[in-house]
């Protein structure tokens, strides 16, 4: 499924559009960044409250293609500058990690 | 107020090393005025006259309480309520700044919160300093002139190639978490280009990062070297120090001494080692208290293919 496909079923605030056309395959819910490089699958939508500038390198280097900051947690504007250089498209929402995580189970 | 007009993101890195370098405690002003809560407005204004200051932390021993600025000031004049204790219109959400952090911190806190003063605390809480613009502004013309000095001294190298395998190199910055991961990043490019497959690419980049990222929260400062074979990526990660107590107890998942400001940013998990470790063909890790850590990981590139020369 694509990014934007996802997106669009979800309805999220979205961020960053830059990384729309990517394939998502998998998805990881983590706030620790050395899990998510560790053992997030390749082509996820990472699911975190973590929102800086290091979770858009972490997310580029393990390849994830898109980002889903929850609880609606201030996203820097130097982090959404990033995910643009990046191609990485970034989401987010009200909901906390659990329920994004089961929506988002669903849908793929 | 306006902000510091300096790019902590892609200023010269003879800049960028600078207010990294420079901490807060080496450029704030540590004999701070400061007031009770039960002091008058008026009181206040007395001392920022006398000492010709715009700012006056409100603290209760040396913990902080509050702050109240020259406008704060101004206001109750105004209201006819200079006469009223300073508890009633101190500024009580202050934002702060601690001692250990780099200079970069305050620049940044300056154009993000437009305020002309930070109260800086120590790792106790306890209040040690503030720190105006004209600090920064000081300290760092004062560092200019000593690098510029520098500078004009060196007289530049030139780099030898070497056309078989490519070298690359990056210096790290304790507490730059702004740049951290920049050399991941420039590696992954670069293997982009050659015929490698993404899922080696991407263990040689989880590498990387974790050691990138160990340079940036536990050592005083240090750099990552690659060097690119057609066989191998081998990465070197070496630091100042402090060095590693127990080498054992940090290559073990979950052992951690980070504390928790780097853990609020989703590091020090103690998974950093073993993640190298796990991802890397061969991988040694030497350390001495005082000295500092060299860490080596190898990646083969092509596994399927003869190897020679890894190793050395």
């Amino acid at each position: 499924m694509k990014v934007k496909d996802l997106a669009e079923k979800l309805d999220y605030e979205c961020l960053v559009s830059e990384g729309n056309e990517l394939e998502i395959k998998n998805g990881y819910t983590s706030d620790l960044l050395s899990d998510v490089m560790g053992n997030a699958p390749e082509d996820s939508v990472l699911i975190t409250i973590q929102a800086h500038k290091n979770t858009i390198a972490v997310a580029t280097l393990a390849g994830i293609n898109c980002l889903l900051i929850c609880n609606n947690r201030p996203a820097p504007d130097d982090m959404l500058e990033t995910a643009k250089e990046e191609g990485i498209s970034v989401y987010r929402t009200r909901e906390n990690q659990f329920t994004a995580s089961w929506k988002v189970h669903e849908l793929l | 107020m306006q902000g510091i007009p300096l790019n902590t993101d892609n200023s010269p890195s003879v800049i960028l090393e600078m207010i990294f370098r420079l901490k807060i405690k080496d450029v704030m002003t540590r004999n701070v005025k400061t007031a009770c809560k039960s002091c008058s407005m008026r009181e206040i204004q007395k001392i920022m006259k006398e000492e010709r200051i715009t700012g006056v932390p409100i603290t209760e021993g040396s913990r902080l309480c509050g702050i109240v600025s020259m406008e704060d000031v101004l206001s109750t004049m105004d209201q006819g309520r200079i006469e009223e204790e300073s508890s009633k219109h101190m500024t009580r959400n202050v934002i702060v700044l601690e001692e250990d952090m780099p200079l970069s911190f305050a620049i940044n806190y300056m154009d993000k919160y437009h305020y002309g003063r930070f109260p800086v605390l120590n790792m106790n809480k306890e209040l040690v300093g503030i720190i105006t613009s004209r600090d920064i502004v000081n300290h760092l013309l004062l560092e200019m002139n000593k690098e510029m000095t520098r500078l004009e001294e060196l007289v530049p190298e030139s780099e030898a190639v070497d056309s078989g395998s490519r070298e690359m190199s990056f210096v790290c910055h304790r507490f730059d978490f702004e740049n951290a991961g920049h050399a991941s990043t420039e590696i992954k490019k670069a293997l982009k280009l050659r015929n490698i497959d993404r899922k080696i690419i991407r263990r040689i980049a989880v590498a990387s990062y974790e050691l990138e990222i160990n340079l940036v929260v536990h050592s005083l400062g240090g750099g990552m070297n690659f060097v690119i074979n057609p066989e191998c990526v081998k990465i070197t990660a070496q630091d100042r120090g402090p060095g590693i107590e127990n080498v054992e107890d940090a290559m073990t998942e979950g052992f951690s001494t980070a504390n928790d400001w780097i853990r609020s940013l989703g590091f020090g998990a103690g998974m950093g080692l073993p993640n190298v470790k796990r991802v890397s063909d061969e991988f040694t890790i030497e350390s001495k208290p005082g000295t500092g850590t060299t860490v080596k990981a190898v990646i083969y590139t092509h596994p399927d293919a003869p190897r020679q020369g890894c190793s050395d």
